[in-house]
């Protein structure tokens, strides 16, 4: 029973934090000027940012994939692969970035590719 | 004659003889679907690109208003017509197969009206006997033109409006029967900008344009509100109509009660679609569809038709600059008025 409980409990946390992330971007939508491939930018570098100075380990323990899932955790990938690299030297500081996103990357540009291949785009339903 | 340094009059009656227009599946589904005639079920109308099936609409409305009109393409002086797509794609594409003279003309969605201001302006003064016009424009073309392309999968924003899908064309000349909708001022508009920047909210750009034609057309002909049953505009959607509600109330003129605008009244079953339509089929099948009917009933009277036109391009956008707008209005009467 307690498991179970515990369970739920993670699960409301991943969607509140993910919800939230979302909720940030729709209002930046709504109420700013901003495009919405700046507002991409915007989530991906403040990822980068936010773990660099240490502040979304603490929101990706709480939120887990509801904080790695949306763009901000691909900047935080990014700025976590780096800092760890640096640990050892400088040139894994650049290359531990990368490394620690190859997953996403190369997924997206795979599936993407597949993907082209078997489906045609179309207009879509509103 | 001229009547001003924006308004002309037409002198010899140039004539709205016939009409096409067809419509795509959203629009189809809207508050215009019983008039609108021929409509697309699948908007790629089994082409293998959107930029190939908004030609292929074009094709389509020319040789039915050549044949509705039982005109010849060889009848034909001159065709002038234009879209959103860059060089005009579509338009220069669709007309290479009819041998007709062609004039090529963009100012986006105010393409339509600038075509039949033109065209009835060649027919009055004899330089033209037969003239058709024509117009289109496709959502999924014109959001890899103007915004993104529809793989990007971004959201839509509050401001904004969706193309609208289709294409219209019609024949400009004079009959002997006098008994069609003729074109009896011409108001043409100059480039007002606002400074607004957002390439999603283009009813606010084109707001004041429309404004300004709309003004120096009454100011110069010295006409007043009551000479018309309906004003209306193209693509302005919801916002953009608002906007333009206060700018002419500010300058003495409340056309709340008498205004339409095609783009805002295409999507009214869809409020998802947030502004309502735009793009320059939107003028265009609104009027060949729904007023061209409703002139040639006598049910309007007089109308004054001004279609708006952001003048915007990607480059200058990604340059950071603002959205130029352009409204031109043709006033068309009733056979009878």
């Amino acid at each position: 029973m307690e498991g179970i409980i515990s369970t739920i409990l993670k699960y409301l946390a991943v969607f509140a934090t993910g919800g939230a992330l979302c909720l940030i971007g729709q209002l930046l939508i709504n109420y700013t000027k901003l495009t919405p491939a700046r507002i991409l930018v915007l989530f991906l570098v403040l990822g980068v940012i936010l773990q660099a100075v240490g502040v979304y380990q603490a929101v990706v323990d709480f939120g887990n994939a509801g904080a790695t899932i949306p763009i901000i955790g691909f900047g935080y990938s990014l700025a976590k692969g780096a800092m760890e690299g640096a640990k050892i030297g400088f040139l894994e500081a650049i290359s531990g970035g990368f490394k620690a996103v190859t997953i996403g990357i190369d997924s997206a540009i795979f599936f993407a590719y597949i993907f082209s291949l078997i489906f045609r785009s179309r207009t879509k339903k509103c | 004659m001229r009547i001003g340094r924006h308004t002309f009059e037409y002198q010899n009656r140039p004539e709205v003889i016939e009409t096409s227009a067809i419509a795509g599946p959203q629009e189809m589904d809207g508050p215009f679907k019983n008039y609108f005639k021929y409509y697309l079920t699948d908007d790629t109308f089994g082409q293998d690109t959107f930029e190939k099936a908004e030609r292929e609409m074009m094709v389509f409305v020319i040789k039915n208003v050549l044949e509705k009109s039982k005109l010849n393409s060889a009848d034909v002086d001159v065709f002038i017509g234009g879209d959103l797509l860059n060089q005009i794609i579509s338009t220069s594409y669709a007309i290479r197969q009819f041998s007709i003279p062609y004039l090529g003309i963009y100012s986006a969605c105010a393409t339509y009206v600038e075509a039949m201001l033109i065209a009835a302006a060649m027919v009055d003064s004899g330089f033209r006997k037969n003239a058709i016009c024509c117009t289109s424009s496709h959502f999924s073309s014109a959001e890899r033109q103007y915004r993104f392309p529809l793989e990007l999968g971004t959201m839509r924003t509050p401001g904004s409006q969706w193309t609208v899908s289709g294409s219209g064309a019609c024949l400009i000349s004079k009959s002997k029967e006098k008994k069609y909708p003729y074109l009896k001022y011409a108001t043409i508009g100059r480039v007002v900008d606002y400074g607004i920047e957002d390439t999603n909210n283009m009813g606010a750009a084109m707001a004041p344009a429309c404004a300004d034609t709309i003004y120096h057309h009454f100011k110069e002909t010295g006409l007043t509100l009551s000479d018309y049953d309906k004003i209306v505009t193209g693509d302005l959607g919801i916002l953009g109509s608002n906007i333009l509600i206060d700018l002419l109330a500010e300058k003495g003129y409340d056309i709340g009660g008498m205004h339409m605008d095609c783009g805002a009244e295409i999507y009214t079953h869809k409020p998802r679609l947030h502004q309502g339509g735009s793009g320059a089929a939107a003028s265009a099948l609104v009027f060949n569809c729904f007023l061209f009917d409703k002139l040639l009933k006598g049910e309007y009277r007089r109308i004054l038709f001004v279609a708006t036109g952001a003048l915007l391009s990607p480059t200058a956008t990604f340059q950071g600059d603002s959205i130029p707008g352009i409204a031109h209005s043709v006033a068309i009467h009733a056979p009878n008025y």
